[in-house]
């Protein structure tokens, strides 16, 4: 029933017209981007480049300030770097906890964690914010950090706790006969194999930290510490139509997370389909 | 019974999730019924901040379009997403590089996505030059500078990001569809439509359930794509709950106002979630 046809040919060719249609903002984004100013206003913006130049590339590279877009780029890689230590390590040992007690209590931890994944951003950050500019910790990577930790980590409990719950605890048991400690058990023997897991959480968390721009923006928004986004915001703020330039930042801030992305695309699409699911 | 793990050891991540979400958004709830302002004391106001939402046209307006955005791109992007997964469903032969393609706008920041799509709709952007091109000069308009059509711009874009998510959240779903169904209901003399009806779509429920849930969430916290395309503008006419919250509470220093807003979009989600929750138990106890 499902053999390939002729039909199926047409198919093909249909969903790959589609498909270059819905690349076009792809193929405008790279053409422009390598343009010299003054082809930028004389030529069609549909046009490639006669002279295709870095400059724009330069001039990202080299701005100071609140538009500094090397120093964003390092930022982020900290702070996302960071959070998704944290989260993989506090998701796990909370995962692992609430997934492995029959207690009352752990069943009530599961429904916080629960409701707190769905719960928005907006409400709790006006008070966080207060707290973080009395504590002064507003501008500081490490107070980004926590926060970000805080904001995902009910999403990678959720996705710990589902994975071991499915996992079955015969392992454990053995290392336990064996006379392994619970912590060596965690360690050596739960943490390696809820591997998988990690990887999306890893993903997903690095995915949302990576491209997170309203938080950042509230915390680290005019500090020396604040992420690639918000300084493209700010870059790019600082322009009037000089499209050129703007879309040499827009590259540079896509390029990692797309590289990333190539390498990894089975495990991205999984995470999506699968990790959400829960 | 062994057990396993020590219970102290979720300690600080419940702690943290207790104080990040749960403690700041309470207090940020009480706060939406005060005058605050950030700095110095504050007046309990009752619910003077709702009734402003209400009066004011572009709080107001800001309420309706993140409903209208939110409910639209909900149903365009699992109608195509649906599409798509359906259409790269088992024999093409490109379908994996097809997949990637389609998923890719979604790994990238929404800002940045965003920031080519203003040039798109740019005076002398590429919309307006195709227009040009093929004889179609007098329709060309600053396409974001419209207020009749500013939202549908954001739509657009918001459509063309997120329609990957729904697709692979689908190609999952249909993966677990049995080819023996299908064949089954062909050898019934069931067609392409009515099988798609009857033997296909009940199979996907959860797929469904989860992706018109996760877009519904998602759009209604729409911000970082109004800010790069219009700023809100023209005069209002794209504000959302997010950008409003923002602007009250960060630009304009009006935390009780603010808060009042990022009450009101909390409220809308979770009614959204447990509607859900409340659908998806419902199919489950069915079937």
């Amino acid at each position: 029933m499902f053999r390939y046809t002729w039909f199926t040919v047409l198919r093909e060719i249909g969903v790959w017209i589609l498909a270059l249609a819905f690349l076009l903002p792809f193929y405008l984004l790279i053409a422009n981007a390598f343009k010299p100013d003054d082809e930028l206003y004389t030529t069609s913006t549909l046009a490639w480049p006669t002279a295709p130049t870095l400059n724009n590339f330069a001039n990202v590279l080299s701005a100071q300030g609140n538009s500094n877009v090397t120093l964003g780029l390092r930022n982020s890689l900290i702070i996302t770097a960071g959070t998704t230590c944290g989260l993989v390590l506090l998701g796990a040992l909370t995962g692992y906890v609430i997934s492995r007690s029959t207690r009352r209590w752990s069943r009530w931890a599961y429904y916080l964690f629960l409701v707190a994944i769905v719960m928005p951003t907006q409400l709790g950050a006006v008070p966080l914010y207060v707290g973080a500019r009395t504590l002064g910790l507003t501008g500081s990577p490490w107070g980004m950090i926590v926060l970000y930790t805080g904001m995902l980590l009910p999403l990678a409990i959720f996705l710990y706790a589902g994975f071991l719950r499915q996992l079955g605890i015969e392992y454990e048991e053995a290392a336990a006969i064996d006379g392994a400690g619970s912590l060596q058990i965690f360690v050596r023997i739960v943490f390696p194999l809820v591997a998988p897991a990690t990887g999306t959480v890893a993903i997903l968390a690095g995915l949302i930290v990576w491209n997170d721009f309203f938080t950042a923006l509230i915390f680290l928004g005019g500090s020396e510490n604040q992420t690639l986004p918000v300084s493209m915001y700010y870059f790019i703020g600082a322009l009037v139509s000089k499209w050129n330039s703007i879309f040499a930042v827009v590259i540079i801030s896509m390029l990692p997370i797309l590289a990333f992305y190539l390498f990894a695309q089975k495990r991205f699409i999984q995470g999506f389909s699968g990790g959400l699911k829960g | 019974m062994l057990t396993f793990g020590r219970g102290w050891w979720s300690l600080p991540g419940v702690l943290l999730v207790l104080a990040i979400h749960y403690v700041a958004t309470s207090i940020g709830g009480a706060f939406a019924f005060t005058d605050w302002t950030g700095i110095g004391s504050f007046e309990w106001v009752g619910s003077r901040n709702f009734t402003t939402i209400l009066e004011d046209p572009t709080m107001r307006g800001a309420l309706v379009n993140t409903l209208l955005l939110a409910a639209t791109s909900v149903v365009l992007v699992n109608v195509l997403g649906l599409s798509l997964a359906l259409a790269l469903n088992r024999t093409l032969r490109s379908r994996y590089v097809l997949r990637m393609l389609f998923f890719m706008p979604v790994v990238l920041s929404p800002l940045a996505i965003s920031y080519i799509w203003k040039f798109i709709f740019d005076y002398d952007g590429p919309v307006n030059a195709a227009l040009a091109a093929v004889g179609l000069g007098e329709w060309k308009r600053a396409w974001l500078a419209d207020p009749d059509l500013a939202l549908w711009a954001v739509l657009l874009v918001i459509v063309w990001q997120t329609t990957g998510i729904a697709m692979v959240i689908y190609t999952a779903g249909l993966a677990a569809v049995p080819a023996e169904f299908e064949e089954a209901a062909a050898l019934d003399g069931a067609g392409l439509w009515q099988r798609f009806w009857h033997v296909v779509l009940p199979c996907i429920r959860p797929a469904v359930a989860i992706s018109t849930t996760l877009g519904l969430i998602n759009g209604l916290r729409i911000f970082d794509q109004i800010i790069a395309l219009t700023a809100g503008g023209p005069a209002g006419a794209t504000e959302t709950l997010a950008t409003k919250v923002f602007q009250q509470a960060f630009s304009l220093g009006n935390f009780g106002q603010g808060a009042a807003l990022a009450l009101l979009l909390t409220m809308i989600i979770l009614v959204v979630a447990i509607i859900q929750q409340r659908v998806t138990n419902g199919t489950a106890r069915e079937s």
